[in-house]
């Protein structure tokens, strides 16, 4: 590829506020000072890292021979007939080695933990597959890993518990609060602020306090800078619309933010819709919420009258957060990019579509992005053109799409 | 309306000063086991020796509590306890002849609003804020807000702070300093260690403030050993846990024996 992103500057900066780690308003860091040494030696770490040419080349290195980037892109003709007619075209993360995009970021924050000199790496995983992603970068480079998931979590996604512990890593249920992804990492922070002086804490989205949202993103970049290459080859113009999912937002960030220039192309985030944005189980911040703190970082928060953090919704773990990556809180204070929602039931059939017309099973996450990218392609019609990142693959959903669709019982045992 | 004139923590460490001893800091939250007995328990602190009272409000996400704090937490947001309920608290703390300041996680301010909650607190009584997840360089209304309202505003410090920290965060405090003297979540420990003490001689280095060590304190020797050497001994976790898993007039009770053995202790450690 002509365009490395070892070269590519920010593009969205300019846009930014002066304050190191805010997007706008949105951002900072809200954590105790028990912390703040340790994250301004991995703002340091990593800015060093992102114009070293050696930590850029064992990056890209990795990239090639061991995650598998680039990800191809895959036009779906038979699923864009139920979009309008609109083009769709797929940007394919869910290929990368542990079948989703978070091991872009993950071995970006393996590689800097190493150069920090501390030899443990602790994460939060909601649906698994960031925490997969640790388990994996930290048995490629020789850490010590533990990952802190929700109990919910561990139950309705059991099969990447295995993956985690067979990969070497220490999982470990969180029972406290809604045993979810927002409880996962109130735990993490509890361990990194106990343990930091050995430990990283690879946080596995765009949220978190700075520099954790910028850094996040730039290892994630990639996905759009290659997307928006493969793009122009194949269809020789930009796409209309640019679609991903958004819990955190990291691979949303990832895809956008090459576009962010591109003052044509709208950036569309799909949240979680849950049972609806008027049931209360729900996902979708921006549909719902108002600027808060929570796990570091200011940014829109699902909360009640007394700052109390509400619990969300979502048939899929990855998304199912109460707070979103500030940058996406700036992108749409500014309008440059705009925020729907799918619902359970949307994304499902989403979800089935892909599956019955391309024979690709994607996962619960991205299934929101082609739930958005199926009402946007028929805003746009027969002319328009679509992206969406395809941020994971489904294997891990298998039983919740199983029971969703009736094919299995309650037990598990096969129906049909 | 005019701003109430806050009254801090100064007048304690002086007379604390004049007594040749530490002073007493003791944590409890709002709400656990109920809103009326979580009052009567720190009006039980005042009574048995407390000379500063922080209050805690209950918070969804308390990131740096440990187990006992997090239990009592969840009780009293599962109980129904408001952030309102933190003003009538301070209002019998301050009654009570100590001073109340309010402990919370930043989010429970921002969303009253920076200005309204000072206004409240100092209008309830209340001596200040100390916010564990708030470093000055957030701060900014809070800042102005406290400047405006006279209440202390206590950041923390931390054995991993540096000494451009120290100056920052000391810099930004009024009152007194918190040291958080070990790396970890609020809890009892069998030893306090040595890290508190250089955290305080440190700490020293960068301000003439009082320097108050918290996290792990629960014995009265624990209490004597820290108040040879730091302004203020902050208690929670083990006061926290004399109500856990008790009627309330017995944890009442044990609350008001372990308060007095604290208090013994920071008298003995004549400094």
């Amino acid at each position: 590829m002509s365009e490395q992103h070892t070269s590519e500057q920010p593009k969205s900066e300019h846009l930014m506020s002066d304050a190191p780690g805010r997007f706008g308003r949105f951002g900072g860091r809200y954590v105790p000072e028990a912390l703040i040494p340790a994250l301004e030696q991995l703002d340091e770490v990593r800015q060093k890292a992102m114009v070293d040419p050696d930590f850029q080349a064992e990056l890209d290195h990795l990239h090639k021979t061991y995650t598998g980037r680039p990800s191809i892109i895959t036009e779906v003709p038979r699923f864009a007939a139920h979009a309008g007619g609109a083009r769709v075209i797929l940007k394919r993360e869910d290929l990368n080695h542990t079948g989703s995009h978070k091991i872009n970021n993950v071995l970006g924050q393996a590689l800097l933990t190493r150069r920090m000199g501390k030899r443990r790496i602790i994460a939060e995983t909601g649906a698994g597959q960031h925490g997969v992603a640790t388990a994996t970068a930290a048995a490629l480079m020789g850490l010590d890993c533990t990952v802190y998931m929700g109990k919910v979590d561990t139950e309705r996604q059991a099969l990447n518990v295995a993956r985690m512990k067979i990969l070497g890593a220490e999982v470990i249920p969180v029972e406290h609060g809604s045993a979810t992804l927002k409880d996962a990492i109130n735990e993490a922070l509890r361990d990194w602020v106990t343990n930091v002086h050995d430990t990283h804490y690879c946080i596995g989205t765009v949220t978190g306090p700075h520099p954790f949202p910028e850094m996040v993103r730039d290892f994630h970049k990639i996905i759009g800078i290659e997307a928006r290459q493969q793009v122009l080859e194949l269809t020789g113009r930009l796409p209309d619309a640019v679609i991903a999912c958004v819990g955190g937002g990291s691979n949303a960030m990832g895809i956008f933010h090459r576009f962010i220039e591109d003052e044509g192309v709208r950036l569309i985030g799909v949240e979680a819709g849950g049972e609806g944005v008027e049931s209360g189980r729900h996902a979708a911040r921006f549909a719902s919420a108002e600027p808060g703190v929570l796990h570091g970082a200011m940014s829109y928060l699902m909360q009640d009258d007394d700052g109390q953090t509400l619990e969300s919704h979502s048939v899929s773990a990855g998304l199912d957060y109460p707070s979103v990556g500030p940058e996406h809180s700036h992108l749409k204070d500014i309008g440059r990019a705009e925020y729907r929602y799918a619902t359970d039931e949307e994304t499902m059939e989403a979800f089935r579509l892909l599956c019955r017309t391309e024979g690709i099973i994607p996962a619960l996450e991205s299934s929101h992005a082609l739930a958005g990218a199926l009402d946007v392609g028929r805003e746009l019609g027969p002319d328009g053109l679509i992206l969406v990142n395809l941020s994971g693959r489904g294997d891990k959903d298998m039983h919740t799409a199983a029971a969703w669709f009736g094919l299995i019982d309650a037990q598990g045992e096969g129906t049909v | 309306m005019t701003p109430a004139t806050a009254v801090g923590s100064a007048a304690v460490f002086e007379t604390c000063r004049e007594e040749g001893r530490a002073a007493l800091v003791g944590y409890l939250p709002v709400g656990f086991p109920d809103v009326a007995t979580s009052i009567r328990a720190m009006v039980t602190l005042v009574e048995n020796g407390c000379d500063i009272v922080e209050i805690g409000i209950p918070y969804s996400d308390p990131v740096i509590d440990g187990p006992a704090i997090q239990r009592a937490a969840s009780a009293a947001l599962a109980g129904g306890t408001r952030v309102e309920d933190v003003f009538a608290a301070a209002r019998a703390v301050r009654d009570a002849g100590a001073v109340p300041l309010v402990m919370t996680y930043w989010n429970l301010v921002l969303r009253r609003g920076v200005d309204r909650f000072a206004d409240d607190l100092a209008a309830a009584g209340g001596g200040g804020l100390i916010t564990p997840d708030l470093i000055p360089d957030e701060a900014g209304d809070w800042i102005a807000a406290s400047d405006r309202t006279g209440l202390d505003r206590v950041f923390l410090v931390a054995p991993s702070s540096t000494p451009e920290r120290l100056a920052t965060v000391t810099g930004a405090c009024r009152g007194f300093v918190y040291a958080a003297s070990t790396m970890g979540v609020t809890g009892v420990r069998s030893s306090v260690g040595t890290a508190a003490d250089e955290l305080v001689e440190r700490t020293r280095a960068a301000t003439d403030l009082p320097v108050c060590v918290g996290l792990g304190v629960s014995t009265g020797e624990q209490a004597a050993q820290v108040g040879s050497f730091a302004d203020g001994v902050i208690v929670g976790s083990a006061l926290v846990t004399t109500l856990l898993d008790v009627e309330p007039e017995a944890g009442l009770a044990r609350l008001a024996e372990v308060t007095r053995e604290l208090a013994a202790g920071v008298r003995e450690s004549k400094r």
